[in-house]
Parts: structure tokens; sequence; C-alpha cells
């Protein structure tokens, strides 16, 4: 341990440890523009200047470590001088006007500017080169607005592993972005929005699609209906005031019904669907290779995450006949509500339509897919995140805080808790083994609560192996069969579990994999700021959902089986493979 | 750069055309030495330049592939040195100095000289291919400022009004050394 002084009071901190963790350790906070969790420091942003006793220039706190008996001033007149200059200078440049800017309400220039007492602009010169890169269906770059800090850079290369961004050039006229300055449209970036996430200010966001939603929902030959992502009760509450981990589903039902949607429902209902579509598929190639003896591609990977899908394409293209063909929850919901719920209200499918409430913004790449007009047109019309439905319930002058908490409609609302932890990593793993297990044994998966613990939390790669007994007579087969599965978040561990299968072979039968840290609830189109401790809440919130529900398991939801006896027939099927299946095909780079 | 990789002669400067073979062949060549070692990027990214006379794009992705570093990551590099260069250059590389002390002694003067009398901008290259047109970040030289650089060849204490003499002295000269003449 090492004895630090942070302002005058005297604190013990482990060898290694840098100024700002020691200054958080004493209940300081130093701002930080290029600061990120469980990443090296880069000194980027120059924001975090302290004054260190016995040293001549100040020190930038989050990449200097601390010695012993060190003395730290983090806030004396010297140390907030040269903080404000640097705001002042990163403001010189920066060519946002605030109040036209998506990030005006949680801009952390701003609160800086702010916190720092910069009441002038007192540097004026050439503003950063404008250019809006607006290229892909999912996200809006706007140069303008960067400033440089490559948080993600960070996040792009190193916790996904894709490294789309990159600074390009050098002094002033650096700009972060593809290679060459070619916009995202034309580089393998997968669209999770993990860099929209982490920007502190209006460079990265979504590319909007309130305005569109409004206009359909004023259109009187529309009828609109939403679905909403199990991940957007557990975080949407953040946008409101609400402590991370808070659950909103009630309000939320009701906050759309006010804002004007025909049909509130929620993609839950489709992620049951999934387990069905997904745990048949899953039996069928284990059947084909035990009993048929057939060559079938193992393991099976999930495929409810549209980045995962994007990087598998661009990436490991060798693998795609390894995920499951299924479409994700998104996208049978459109499929499903533009044929099957369409005739039950005697609608044509062009008569309505489907927006979705996502916590992603590659959702927004994947409904405009071509292979996803199973309806005949396109199956979901509108994707909104989660930050921009906060926007529409502002927008709309609704007192979020004060609503009544409503329920989802009926049919397409309905679902168990299967369904909620599609939100959070290990999830869909979960779900699907409380159903497979059940269809081939006939009992209950014999763990406690029906978690699979092995699986829960926050490490990048979880494996859990599932000895199978007491087979029904159909089932036999996988009498005393080790079941293995395997379970990964955020692309980069992905890309380390795909490259050890690639050197050693495989090793499961079932493979999870999501896009972003923490499953859904990390998703790119989450309200800002998740870490760990926020993702942490949040699948808190998810298992709370999930727990609280009568009914727990997939095969259990009434309106799922209706859906099969009244039109879908069997999973599988013939309905099935025409609306709620999908293909992948190799992608490169324009 | 290590001695025991002296660069292939440069495409555009040797006699005879170098068959693309060779060239892929000497790239394989780069990146099985360099892949591996820290900071073997940018030596492996300046052999590549001397191989095929600038970085083609082929080229760049091929060794972002090898060193598995992100295509992005490769392109920062490149663009944040002025000596690399993803166009094709002419016979004759002119790097105009506006490093400190060439800048204060009139090196915009004499790019803007420079680039009136080759009629092209900085970054691009005559229709003869014979001069590309660049500007450098100091040589080490200014102590003779303002200078430029053509080629291996530094010349001193450049007089804007002048340039077209140095150009035909350079032509006539076909690259001989000339560091010590005064302009």
């Amino acid at each position: 341990m090492l004895n630090v002084t942070i302002n005058s009071r005297k604190i013990s901190v482990p060898e290694g440890s840098t100024i700002l963790g020691a200054a958080r350790q004493a209940g300081v906070s130093i701002p930080t523009l290029c600061h990120m969790e469980h990443r090296e420091p880069i000194g980027a942003c120059r924001v975090c200047l302290v004054e260190v006793e016995g040293a001549r220039t100040l020190a930038a706190s989050c990449s200097t470590p601390v010695t012993d008996n060190m003395v730290v001033q983090t806030h004396s007149v010297r140390a907030r001088a040269a903080r404000r200059q640097v705001v002042e200078l990163l403001l010189s440049e920066h060519d946002g006007y605030c109040p036209t800017c998506d990030r005006n309400r949680n801009c952390e220039l701003r609160a800086l500017a702010d916190e720092l007492g910069v009441a002038r602009l007192p540097f004026e010169g050439q503003k950063a080169s404008h250019h809006i890169d607006a290229s892909t269906p999912a996200l809006v770059r706007d140069n303008s607005k960067c400033v440089k800090c490559r948080r993600c850079v960070t996040v792009c290369a190193e916790v996904q592993g894709v490294g789309a961004l990159f600074p390009q050039g050098r002094g002033f006229a650096t700009v972060i972005g593809p290679a060459f300055t070619q916009d995202l449209g034309g580089v393998a970036c997968v669209q999770c929005g993990q860099c929209a996430a982490v920007c502190p200010v209006g460079a990265i966001s979504e590319k909007s699609h309130v305005e569109a939603v409004w206009k359909a929902i004023e259109n009187p030959a529309k009828t609109v209906l939403v679905q909403t992502a199990p991940a957007i009760r557990a975080a949407l509450g953040e946008e409101f005031g609400y402590e991370p981990g808070t659950r909103v589903t009630g309000k939320m039902a009701a906050a759309l019904r006010r804002i004007g949607f025909d049909g509130v429902f929620d993609t839950n209902f489709t992620a049951d669907l999934t387990i069905i579509e997904e745990g048949t598929e899953l039996l069928t190639r284990l059947k084909k290779a035990l009993v048929d003896k057939e060559k079938v591609a193992l393991p099976m990977f999930t495929s409810c995450s549209p980045g995962w899908i994007n990087f598998a394409e661009y990436y490991y293209p060798q693998f795609l006949p390894n995920l499951s063909t299924c479409k994700s929850p998104q996208q049978m919901f459109g499929a499903v509500a533009k044929t099957y719920y369409a005739q039950k209200i005697g609608k044509k499918p062009g008569e309505l339509v489907v927006v979705s409430v996502m916590p992603c913004t590659a959702k927004k790449f994947e409904a405009q897919r071509p292979e996803m007009n199973s309806s005949g047109v396109q199956d979901v019309d509108y994707v909104l995140t989660t930050r921009e439905l906060a926007r529409m319930i502002r927008e709309a002058g609704i007192d979020f805080t004060s609503l009544p908490d409503e329920e989802m409609d009926a049919p397409l609302g309905l679902s168990s808790g299967a369904a909620d932890i599609f939100a959070n990593t290990g999830g869909v793993m979960e779900a699907a083994l409380r159903t497979a297990y059940e269809i081939v044994t006939g009992r209950e998966l014999p763990v406690t609560n029906l978690h699979v613990t092995a699986i829960a939390g926050l490490q990048g790669i979880k494996e859990a192996a599932l000895t199978i007994t007491g087979t029904k007579p159909d089932w036999r087969f996988l009498e005393g069969v080790e079941l293995k599965v395997a379970v990964s978040h955020g692309l980069g561990n992905t890309r380390r579990l795909l490259e050890h299968m690639k050197a050693n072979g495989p090793s499961h039968h079932f493979i999870e994999v999501m896009t972003c840290p923490g499953g859904c609830i990390g998703g790119g189109g989450q309200p800002r700021f998740t870490d760990d401790s926020v993702r942490l809440k949040r699948i808190g919130a998810i298992y709370a959902e999930d727990e609280g529900k009568p009914m727990r398991k997939s095969h259990e939801n009434p309106a799922v089986k209706t859906l099969y006896d009244e039109f879908l027939k069997k999973p599988l099927g013939e309905k099935s493979h025409h609306l709620l299946h999908t293909h992948y095909h190799e992608k490169k780079p324009h | 750069m290590p001695k025991k990789n002296a660069p292939a002669p440069c495409a555009c400067q040797a006699g005879e055309p170098v068959s693309k073979a060779t060239l892929d062949a000497r790239l394989d060549e780069v990146i099985a030495e360099y892949k591996d070692k820290p900071g073997g990027l940018i030596p492996a990214l300046q052999l590549t330049q001397a191989t095929f006379g600038y970085l083609p794009e082929p080229a760049l992705k091929k060794i972002s592939a090898g060193f598995g570093m992100p295509y992005s990551e490769v392109a920062g590099v490149v663009s944040f040195y002025s000596f690399f260069t993803t166009h094709p250059r002419g016979k004759y590389l002119v790097r105009v100095c506006m490093g400190t002390a060439c800048y204060v002694r009139g090196g915009k003067d004499v790019l803007e000289a420079m680039k009136k009398k080759l009629a092209i901008d900085v970054g691009q290259t005559t229709g003869d291919r014979l001069f590309s047109l660049e500007v450098g970040r100091c040589f080490g030289a200014c102590g003779m400022a303002p200078v430029v650089m053509i080629n291996e060849t530094v010349h001193q204490r450049v007089k804007p009004a002048r340039i077209g003499d140095l150009l035909n002295r350079v032509l006539a000269a076909d690259e001989k050394p000339a560091t010590q003449e005064r302009p």
C-alpha cells in the first residue's frame, strides 16, 4: 500500500493506483473526457490535470501512478485554471451549437465548461473540419463536434475487436474516423453503436427515426404498432431521473399508449417464440448429428444480436452455417405482426406500421436488410433507441414519473420471464435451456430458481455443462449426453472465443453471443454513461422482472401456443421457415 | 531502417519495370519479417514504400491483415507521417520545408513559387510524372533555411524567383549531388 495525501486528506491506496483512482477513493471527483473503465489510460484529453507537490508541471491524473507519500492538490487554483484553459481550447475548435445538438441535455463537454466556470471563449481560431457521415442506417458522425478523446477508438478496437475507427492525419487536422477518412458505410463497421454510447459529446449518435414515427402516428390511414425490447424496461427510467436498475415496465406501457401507438406490444412475445424455434432447431441439429450421423454445423450460435451477425458476416464467414437461422425477436415480431395480427384485425400488411424500441443501433441496420420483408413489405418500419423513446416522451409533454403502471396489449404483449432475460448476457441461453430441457425430459431444468448461475454475470466468456438424463422416448438419443454451452458478450471476447475454436476445434453444442458488453442492457442505444455498476443494476432489474412473472418458461406462453395453433402450425414448419427464419451471407467492405 | 533490409529499387525509378509478382513477394517478406516485432509497422511501411514507390491500398490491406491490425490503424499511421504517401510520386519528389526556421525565412513564398512553377498543388504530381510536390516538416537543415529537398538532396537558401533555375539544374544534372551549390 502507498500513502498519498489528496487535498490534505491522507489515504492508503494499492500499488499501481493512479492519482485519478486514488482521488476517487478519497471521494474527490476529477473531471476527464477520455478515461474509460477497465482500459489503459491514454492521457489524450488533458482535462484531469492536477498539482503534485514537488513536480514542476501539472500531471494528468489518469496516467500518473501514485508514489509513496505523494501530496496532490486536485482542485487548487492552478489546477482549475489549467483545466479551464484546456476546455477553452477544446471549445475554440468545437463547432457545436448546443441548442441544436443531440447531446444538449447530457453533453460532458458542456457540463465541464459549467463545472470549470468557463465564462467566455478567449481563443478564436479555425474550427474542426465539418463533415457529417450519415452513410450507415444506424449512426451519424459529426466531426465538427469531436473532441478527439478517442473513447470511440478504444471501445471499437479493444472492447469490440472491430477497429473501424482510428485517428487519421496529425495535428489540428486530425480526424477520428475510418481509414483515410472514409465514411463508416464503406468499412467493416458492425453498427453496434458502442462508439455512440461512450462519446462524451454529440459527435456520434444514432440516426433518428423520431420524426418518421410521429408522422406515422398522425397518419389516419396507418395502424401503428410498437414493440419494446426486454432491455428497455430496465433502463428507460434513467432518462427520467430514476436510479439505474429501476424497472419501469408499467410506466413505459402507459407512455407508449399516450404517445398514440395503436397497439402496445412486446418484443418479449417473439423472444418466447424465438426460444421455441431456436430450441427446436438446436434439438434438430443434435438429432441429425447424433442419430442420422449427418454433417451439421455445431456448435449452433444464437442469432438475436444484429451487430454479431454483421461481425460474423464480415470477419468470420466460415462460421455462418453455425448461426441459428432464426431471425431476431425484433424481426420475428415484424413478420408476425404484419401477417398473423394484420389478418386478425382485418388489415393489409402495408396498412400497418411496426415501430420497435431497441437498446441497439444495429437494429436500425437489421430492419432495413433486404431479407426482412417476409410480409411483402418491410416487416419493421422504424427502430427507436431507448434514448429516442425518451425524447418522444418528453416531446409529447408526458410527465413520465407520474404515469400509472399499465399492461401491454394482448396478444402480442404477453410474455414469460424467460423472454425478459434476453436482455442480458447469459439470458438467451438460460431461456433456451429452461425450454429445451423440459421438452427432452418432461421435467423442469434442475437448477435453483431456474437460474444457470455459471453463465450469468459480467465475465467475458462463460461456460456450463449439463448432463441430460431421464429423457422422453422421442429424445432417447440425448440420454447421458453432456450438453456443453458457452456465452460471450462484447465482440472482442467473441473474437477470442472464435479464434480459440479455429485453433482447437469446437468444444460446445450451443453458444450465445451478444454484441455489447453485458448484453442488450448495455447496448449502443441505451441511456448514456453505462459502466459495470450500471450494467449490474440493469441485470438485477431484469432478473427481478423474470422472477416476478407467474410464467417463466417460453413454452408456457399461451399466446405463443395460440399463434402455433391458429397460424404457424408447428416449429420449423413451412410458415415458420418463411416468416421466422433467414439466411446470412459473407460481406466485404466496399 | 535496418541496413540488412536495404530497399529494393523503387518501382518508379528503376530502369526496368519490376513485375507485380516480384513486388508482392517482396511485400510478403517484409510482412513476415516485421509482423511480430514491437513497433514493426513503421519499418514495414518504409520498406513497402521503397518497394512500390508509394503505399498502394492493396499493399496496406495486406499489411493490416498480416499484422492483425485494423486497417484504420494502419491508415492512421500512414496519414500521420508526411513521408508516407498513398499516391504514386513523380521521378523527383520536391519537399518544401515548412518547419519553423524555413517558414520564418520565406518558406511559404518558396512553396507558392514552386506551386506556380510546377502548376500543381501540394500532394499532386505533374502530368509528365516528373515532379511531385510535398510539404516537409524540418529536415534538420535550419541553418540553411529556407530549404527544399528534392529526392535525397537538400537545396539551401532557395529564392522564390529562382525556382525555375533550380528545377532546370536538377533535370540537367539528373540527380547528381547538389548539396554544396549556392543558388
